[in-house]
């Protein structure tokens, strides 16, 4: 396993995330999207660490498992947001939320 | 190791069914099966292996291999799977269970449009359970534990477009949590104060001499010892998914999803899981000798369960959910048996009860399919005439829970739980208890027994049988039922010499013993005093049930279950209810005050400008301002509304910023 490869998941990985959160309607899909993004995040800083000069310090890890609590934070707003746009739209498809438009 | 292929198979199984499309309803199901079936077949063979094998040191013979899974900086993390007695009849029970059960679910579940679903999460829950079975580390047996809790929840709130079984599911899951909790922390100590998580590794494991007796001898607080506390703490985990007082109340309601769901967590998975975890865990739990606090406490909440959960079981008019009281009142005598300190009866019980309380979930699934769907035993009646097979199984299946005198599986384990609660040096409160339990479990069964199958019968519905797809399994189990009773008599005490790697003799005399003999003559007769009872009470259909018309109150709160659902609603879902208005109070009129003010100031500064604008500026600006209104208008368009489509520029944005970035570096 060297580095190049945990990259390349990586970057597959953030792909996918990326079209996910660009070409689902379905708000639940958008944020799963996200997900998946900053796992290809967290395995970068797992495997620069791994990889790194000095992997005994835990830099990495604990960065990595700092963004794994953020995500879990995120997702528990990011749900709870659909819910209330569910509750007063009563649909999750990311178009009908439009309020905004100019 | 061919073990590990034991909850392999059937993961790998629920995840190419996952992948599956909805209609492929004949490959998801023989997969599942034969997954399932392959790792039966894998599980006699590990079970055989450990027939013969002798162990070092006057011990138990125990096979594992550890392999490192994480290791951070300079600690490692390790994984590992074992093979001992205690796990090798356990594993093969689950195994051979769930198999039964899956093959009925073809039947029960055949007319509904998520049956290949439906497969996928009972592999999964199956796998998760194997898992636990066989873990050699606390932390394996951690993600299995809460893969059972996760596959729970899919399972119970399976048909979740009912809004009931959506919050049967939501309340297993976070009742267990609760428990879970102490389950997390309990670990967390334990490799804190032994530095491992593998129960067993050449000697340093934490289940092994050197890591018991450090945990034993050190003090955490109020002269509890280190290993105390940590089994407490394991326990609350056991107490969560082993529906033990005061965490039993998910248990009832998990009734919600479909019948052999119930069946596999009543029985074979799940609440199984948590009595597992404390065998397991057995000599954290008696670091301090077999009278330990720790060991205390599961003997009291124990028998506490047992009597309690029975009591309620009497007034329940819900098939299924007399069963679920029942279950909870067995598993109320598992963990006296462990408290009092007898791993053997606890696993000897645990083993019959799934065997016979698979059947009769089976059995009530059958009779709930037969009577179209319908739960309630006052609508039922005279099934004994439309459904022959299920009756005699259902029988065998009651007489065995019941404890009828010597063809019974149940007469035999119960028998040696009451045993070893009587030898307790403690008190001997916990065995009348139990003797209490055992008297009401006779009588309730019996009471349903009379609704359900004697009489005519009083519904709308034409009774009819199951199809054989569904009367297999339960003549198979009901055989279980009934053969299980052999290696569980004391004339023959296989069990406890195969738990404890001691040699196995027939003696015949043993049954002859004068303690032995008061016991058992004691559980005879108030099995026939439970029996008879409850027949002469029931046997007549009467619209108001005989024990109101006695005693209505009393017969009330049993009904209501003692009201602790309504207790927790008043007391703990109203604190969260009110942390949450709080919370919503602070974000109103505090952060959002904040915001406001601010709003305000930035108001009060603009409506400045706008004078400044008015009176001064606003000469000959007019045309700029349209341009720049038009500029707006346009900017604006851009402006969708849509939140992909600024995500869309967002991502261009990034990426031709990379290639300029690219392009300058090189």
């Amino acid at each position: 396993m060297t580095l190049q490869i945990l990259l390349a998941i990586s970057a597959i990985l953030f792909a996918f995330g990326l079209a996910a959160t660009l070409s689902r309607s379905n708000s639940i899909m958008i944020l799963i999207g996200i997900e998946l993004m900053l796992g290809a995040a967290n395995l970068n800083f797992i495997s620069f660490w791994r990889f790194s000069e000095n992997p005994s310090d835990l830099v990495g890890i604990m960065f990595a498992i700092f963004s794994i609590a953020v995500a879990a934070a995120e997702a528990a707003v990011g749900l709870a947001i659909i819910i209330l746009v569910h509750r007063r739209l009563k649909s999750v498809e990311a178009d009908d939320a439009n309020n905004l438009k100019g | 190791m061919t073990i590990a292929l034991i909850p392999i198979l059937p993961l790998l199984a629920a995840g190419v069914t996952a992948l599956m499309k909805r209609g492929q309803r004949v490959p998801a199901a023989t997969l599942v099966i034969a997954a399932q079936a392959a790792s039966t077949v894998l599980s006699l063979l590990a079970f055989l292996q450990t027939l013969g094998a002798e162990g070092a040191h006057g011990e138990v013979a125990r096979r594992y291999f550890n392999f490192p899974w994480l290791s951070i900086g300079s600690e490692t993390l390790s994984l590992g799977l074992l093979l001992d007695p205690l796990g090798a009849g356990m594993v093969l029970m689950v195994s051979f269970v769930s198999l039964l059960i899956f093959i009925y679910s073809v039947g029960y579940m055949k007319e509904d449009a998520n049956f290949t679903r439906f497969f996928c999460f009972l592999s999964l829950f199956s796998a998760a359970m194997l898992g636990v079975v066989l873990s050699n580390s606390l932390l394996l047996t951690f993600i299995c534990w809460e893969l059972v809790g996760l596959a729970s929840y899919l399972l119970i709130g399976f048909w979740f477009h009912k809004p009931e079984a959506a919050a049967a599911a939501k309340k297993a899951f976070i009742t267990t949590r609760i428990g879970d909790m102490g389950f997390l922390l309990g670990m967390l100590w334990l490799y804190s104060a032994s530095g491992t998580l593998l129960f067993y590794d050449h000697g340093h494991g934490c289940l092994e001499q050197a890591a018991l007796t450090a945990m034993a001898t050190k003090t955490a607080c109020v002269g509890l010892a280190v290993s105390n506390c940590i089994a407490l703490l394991i326990f609350c985990g056991a107490a969560g998914k082993s529906g033990q007082f005061p965490l039993h109340v998910w248990l009832p309601d998990a009734m919600e999803g479909p019948t052999p769901v119930s069946a596999l967590i009543h029985a074979a998975t799940m609440v199984a899981a948590g009595v597992y975890l404390v065998a397991r865990m057995f000599p954290i739990f008696s670091a301090t000798g077999t009278v330990s606090v720790a060991l205390t406490t599961v003997a009291w909440v124990g028998a506490f369960t047992a009597l309690f959960a029975a009591l309620i079981a009497v007034a329940q008019t819900d098939i299924k959910r007399i069963l679920a009281y029942s279950t909870v009142s067995q598993l109320g005598f598992m963990m006296l048996a462990l408290g009092v300190g007898s791993v053997t009866a606890a696993m000897v019980h645990l083993i019959a009860h799934a065997f016979f309380k698979a059947l009769l979930f089976l059995g009530a699934g059958s009779v709930i399919h037969g009577v179209h769907e319908e739960q309630d035993i006052r609508n039922m009646g005279g099934l004994r005439k439309y459904m022959p097979v299920t009756f005699v199984t259902y029988a065998i299946g009651m007489m065995a829970l019941c404890g009828v005198p010597f063809f019974f599986s149940g007469f035999w384990s119960k028998d040696e739980i009451l045993h070893v609660a009587h030898q307790w040096p403690v008190s001997q409160l916990p065995f009348f208890m139990a003797v209490a339990a055992a008297f009401l479990t006779a009588f309730y069964m019996t009471r349903q027994m009379c609704y359900v199958f004697a009489g005519s019968y009083r519904g709308h519905a034409h009774p009819h049988e199951s199809p054989a797809v569904m009367t297999v399994p339960l003549g198979i189990l009901a055989g279980a039922a009934v053969l299980m009773s052999i290696p569980a008599t004391p004339a023959w005490p296989w069990f406890h010499g195969y738990h404890n790697g001691e040699p196995i003799t027939f003696d015949f005399a043993r049954l002859f013993e004068h303690d032995f003999l008061t016991i058992a003559g004691l559980s005879v007769v108030i099995v026939a005093a439970g029996i008879g009872i409850g027949y002469f009470l029931y046997r007549q259909f009467a619209a108001v049930d005989p024990l109101a018309r006695i005693w209505s109150s009393g017969f009330r709160t049993l009904a209501n279950r003692f009201y602790v659902d309504e207790f927790y609603h008043a007391t703990v879902v109203r604190a969260l209810g009110l942390l949450g208005c709080l919370a919503a109070w602070i974000d109103r009129w505090i952060l959002s005050g904040i915001v406001r003010l601010v709003g305000a100031l930035s108001l009060a500064a603009s409506s400045l400008s706008d004078l400044f604008d008015r009176f001064w500026i606003n000469l000959g600006f007019d045309s700029i301002c349209g341009g720049l209104r038009d500029g707006g208008q346009l900017a604006s368009s851009w402006e969708s509304g849509r939140v992909q489509g600024y995500l869309r520029f967002l991502s261009v944005g990034a990426v031709l910023l990379l290639i300029i970035l690219g392009w300058l570096l090189t």
